[in-house]
C-alpha cells in the first residue's frame, strides 16, 4: 500500500450549467418585470438560480497508481479527462469521493501559465517558476539549465511578446521541465512546438519516468501516449471504460472511436434499407484504421422489399480541409440495373494517397430519375489514417503539421539543379521503384 | 512522504502550510504588477507621485480655498496629504485586488496555489505606491519646516490598521467579484463616495458633534484621524472612540474576509 502515489476513490465532480432562461427573458422584460413587481422579480430570480441544470463531468471513478507508473489517460472531448486533471492538481474540488496524493505534485495543464507578455524571458522564468511552485533559490540554481534547454539564450532579455510562438513554447516548457516533482500531471502540452522540440520534451518526460517518478499524461496524440506510457486509463462520459496495459487500451479505444455502428438507413418509399456500411482494408478486415497508401473498401450491405432500378451511388471522402475524392456513378456512368433482395455493393479506393488525419465518409444514392435522392448525402462512417511519415520519406521540419495540411498527396518528384531526383509517394511500392531509379541516376 | 488528501466538502488541512510554501509568490506577483504597470509609459514611476500631488492640489483648492475649512494652524496641503495617504492606499488596494482574481483567471483555471496570494499581492503593490507617497510627505514636511512630535511612534500602528482594512475589504471584493461582476460597477462608487464620506479633504472636527459617532462607523475616519494625529502632532484633536471603532472593524473585516474568501475559493475555477 505504501508505494501508492495516487489513489482515487469514488471520485465525482458535478458542474451546474447556466441558469435556465424563460422564453423572451430579454433585458427589457427583466427591467419591466423588476419595475412592475420587484418582490415577484426577486423571487423568480432566486427560483431560477435554484433550478440550474446539473451535469456530472466525472462520476464514481476509482483508480490506484503506484509510484513510478506512467499512465496515459485517453478519452474523447468531454469524457472527463480535464476534470480529472483539474481535481488532481487541486484547481477545483471534488463533489464526492477522495483523492490521496503521496509526494510533491506538479501539474502542467498549459504551457506558459502566468507568462506575462510585457516581461522578458528572464523575468518570466522567475515568475512562471514561482507560480508552478519553485522557490527562488531553486530557480536561480536551475536558471542556466532552463535557458539552455529552451535554446533562446540570445533573447533572454527580450520581452516575450516579441518571441515567435515556437520560442515562447520552448521557454515555457523548459521551466516546467525543471520542476522535479514526484508526481507529474501533464495535459496535452506537447501539441505545440516543432517536431524536434516535441521529441526533446517527450525525451525529457521519458527520462523523468525512468527516474522512478509518477506521470499522468493526457493527450490526443495516441502515438505519444503509446510510446511513453505503460498503462492506460480510458474515460467515457465521466467514468472509466478500461484500465490496463497501454497497448490493449489504445487498441480498444481507437477501435471504439471509429466503430460506432451506423444505424441502418431505410427509405420505405423505395423499399430499400442499407443495413451496414463498413470499411475494409486490403486484407479484407473490417477496420477504421488505415496506413497511407493502403486500399480502402467501402462495403454496403442492402436489403430491398421491391426491386430498385438503376440506383446511382456516390461516395465521398472528406478530410479536415474538405473533400478529398469521390466515386460517383453519375460521373462514371456505371450503375447496377437493379438492386433486389439482399446483397452487397462495394467501392474500393486504390492506394489511398491520404496523409495521417481523420476522415469521414459521405454517401448518397439517387434513383433512376437522377433528380430524386433515395438517400440524400450524409456522413456514414469515419476512419483514421495513421503512420510514421518518415517511413514514406517525409522528414521535413513541418512534418508534424502534416495532419493539418491538404490531405491528398499524389506521387511527385523533385528534380534538383544538380541533377538529383527526389521522389515522394505515399504508395510504398511505387516509391521504391522511383528510389531505385533515383539511385541509378545518381550513380551515373 | 507527505500525504495530501483531497476530499469533497473538506477544506484542506494543508492550507496554511501551502500559504507558507508559496510565500515567495506574494513577492513575485507584486513584483510583476509593479514591473508591468509602468512599461511603455514616459513618466514611469513618476505617476505614483503625480497622482497624489494633483489630487492634493485640487482638494486643497476646493476645501481649503473655496470651502474655507478650518485647518487648525496646519498648512492645508499637509493636512490633505495626511488624509490622502491612507485613503488612496485603501481605494487603489480595493480596486486592484477586487479585479485581481478576474484578471488572473487564466492562472486560476490552470494552476493551483492559495488564491489569497493573488488578492493579497495586489494590496502589496498598492502599498508600494503608499510608501512612495510617504516619501513625498516627508519632502512636504521639510518644505513647511514641520517637525513631528512623539506621536509619530503610533504611526506604524495606523499603517497596520489601514493595511488590514484594505486587505479585509480587498478579500471580500475579490471573492465577490468572481461570481458577481456587479462589483465591477460597485467598487468605483464606493471609491467615489468614500472620498467625501471620509475626512480626506477636511478635518473630522468640522463634523457636528451629534453626528460624530455615526460618522465614526466609517472605518477610514479613525484611520485618517490617526494618521493626522501621529504625523501632525498635538495640533490635531483626535476623537478616540473612532479609532477604537476602526480597529474593531478592521479586525472583523480581516477575519470575515478570510472566512468568505476561503469558503468560495475552492469554486473559483468553476465559476470564473
Amino acid at each position: 500500500m505504501t508505494q501508492l502515489a495516487i489513489s482515487i476513490e469514488k471520485l465525482g465532480k458535478r458542474y451546474t450549467l447556466g441558469r435556465q432562461r424563460a422564453k423572451g427573458d430579454g433585458i427589457r422584460h427583466a427591467v419591466e418585470g423588476a419595475i412592475r413587481s420587484p418582490i415577484e422579480w426577486i423571487r423568480r430570480r432566486m427560483d431560477a438560480s435554484a433550478k440550474m441544470e446539473e451535469f456530472w463531468a466525472l462520476r464514481d471513478l476509482s483508480a490506484e497508481i503506484r509510484h513510478g507508473e506512467v499512465v496515459g489517460v485517453l478519452g474523447r472531448n468531454g469524457a472527463g479527462k480535464s476534470t480529472l486533471l483539474k481535481l488532481l492538481s487541486r484547481i477545483t474540488v471534488p463533489t464526492e469521493g477522495r483523492i490521496r496524493l503521496r509526494g510533491r505534485v506538479a501539474s502542467l495543464l498549459e504551457v506558459g501559465t502566468g507568462f506575462h507578455q510585457e516581461l522578458t524571458g528572464r523575468e518570466n522564468i522567475f515568475l512562471n517558476g514561482a507560480i508552478l511552485g519553485m522557490s527562488r533559490a531553486e530557480i536561480i540554481r536551475k536558471f542556466d539549465e532552463i535557458v539552455a534547454f529552451s535554446e533562446i539564450e540570445n533573447f533572454i532579455d527580450t520581452p516575450v511578446k516579441r518571441y515567435s510562438s515556437g520560442m515562447y513554447v520552448r521557454l515555457a516548457f523548459a521551466v516546467a521541465a525543471h520542476l522535479e516533482p514526484e508526481i507529474l500531471i501533464v495535459d496535452e502540452v506537447l501539441a505545440v512546438g516543432d517536431s524536434a522540440f516535441q521529441k526533446k520534451c517527450l525525451g525529457k518526460m521519458g527520462s523523468f519516468a525512468q527516474s522512478g517518478r509518477t506521470i499522468l499524461f493526457v493527450s490526443h496524440n495516441i502515438d505519444a501516449i503509446r510510446s511513453l506510457c505503460l498503462r492506460g486509463i480510458w474515460l467515457r462520459d465521466g467514468s472509466m471504460v478500461k484500465d490496463g496495459d497501454i497497448a490493449n487500451v489504445v487498441e480498444e479505444y481507437s477501435k471504439s472511436m471509429f466503430s460506432e455502428e451506423v444505424p441502418s438507413w431505410s427509405n420505405p418509399a423505395y423499399g430499400v434499407t442499407l443495413n451496414r456500411i463498413v470499411l475494409k482494408n486490403e486484407r479484407g478486415e473490417i477496420t477504421n484504421h488505415f496506413s497511407p497508401g493502403e486500399d480502402l473498401k467501402v462495403e454496403i450491405t442492402f436489403q430491398t422489399t421491391k426491386r430498385v432500378h438503376r440506383p446511382r451511388f456516390a461516395i465521398g471522402i472528406v478530410g479536415m480541409n474538405g473533400s478529398c475524392f469521390t466515386s460517383n456513378m453519375l460521373l462514371d456512368g456505371r450503375y447496377p440495373e437493379w438492386l433486389d433482395g439482399e446483397g452487397t455493393l462495394s467501392c474500393t479506393f486504390k492506394a489511398v494517397p491520404l496523409l495521417p488525419q481523420s476522415y469521414t465518409v459521405k454517401m448518397a444514392v439517387r434513383d433512376e430519375n437522377i433528380k430524386d435522392f433515395i438517400f440524400p448525402y450524409r456522413d456514414v462512417t469515419s476512419f483514421n489514417v495513421s503512420g510514421d511519415l518518415a517511413e514514406y520519406g517525409y522528414k521535413g521540419e513541418f512534418v508534424t503539421w502534416a495532419s493539418r495540411s491538404t490531405a491528398v498527396v499524389i506521387p511527385y518528384e523533385w528534380h534538383l539543379p544538380n541533377g538529383d531526383r527526389v521522389a515522394v509517394s505515399l504508395n510504398r511500392a511505387k516509391r521504391d521503384d522511383l528510389i531505385k531509379e533515383d539511385v541509378l541516376h545518381s550513380g551515373t | 512522504m507527505t500525504e495530501l488528501v483531497i476530499e469533497a466538502g473538506h477544506t484542506e488541512r494543508e492550507y496554511w502550510r501551502d500559504l507558507w510554501r508559496y510565500r515567495e509568490l506574494f513577492y513575485f506577483l507584486a513584483w510583476r504588477d509593479l514591473l508591468v504597470r509602468y512599461k511603455q509609459t514616459i513618466v514611469g514611476v513618476g505617476w505614483s507621485i503625480i497622482r497624489p500631488v494633483l489630487t492634493m492640489g485640487v482638494l486643497t483648492f476646493v476645501f481649503g480655498k473655496l470651502g474655507k475649512m478650518p485647518s487648525g494652524g496646519i498648512p492645508y496641503p499637509l493636512l490633505v496629504l495626511c488624509g490622502m495617504l491612507p485613503w488612496q492606499f485603501l481605494s487603489t488596494a480595493i480596486s486592484e485586488s477586487g479585479n485581481s482574481l478576474v484578471m488572473n483567471s487564466a492562472l486560476i483555471s490552470k494552476v493551483y496555489f492559495p488564491r489569497v496570494v493573488i488578492a493579497a499581492s495586489s494590496v502589496i503593490t498598492s502599498f508600494v505606491d503608499f510608501i512612495i507617497a510617504i516619501a513625498f510627505l516627508v519632502v512636504l514636511m521639510l518644505w513647511y519646516h514641520f517637525t513631528p512630535s512623539i506621536n509619530l511612534l503610533a504611526f506604524p500602528f495606523f499603517v497596520l490598521l489601514v493595511f488590514g482594512a484594505s486587505l479585509g475589504m480587498g478579500l471580500w471584493i475579490a471573492a465577490l467579484m468572481v461570481e458577481y461582476r456587479d462589483f465591477r460597477f460597485i467598487v468605483p462608487f464606493i471609491v467615489q463616495f468614500g472620498l467625501y464620506l471620509s475626512p480626506v479633504g477636511f478635518q473630522t472636527s468640522v463634523v457636528p458633534a451629534k453626528y460624530r459617532l455615526l460618522f465614526s462607523f466609517n472605518p477610514m475616519v479613525g484611520i485618517i484621524d490617526g494618521f493626522r494625529w501621529s504625523l501632525l502632532a498635538g495640533k490635531i484633536h483626535i476623537y478616540w472612540p473612532s479609532v477604537v471603532i476602526s480597529s474593531i472593524e478592521t479586525v472583523l473585516l480581516i477575519i470575515s474576509g478570510i472566512w468568505y474568501f476561503r469558503k468560495t475559493e475552492q469554486f473559483f475555477a468553476d465559476v470564473i
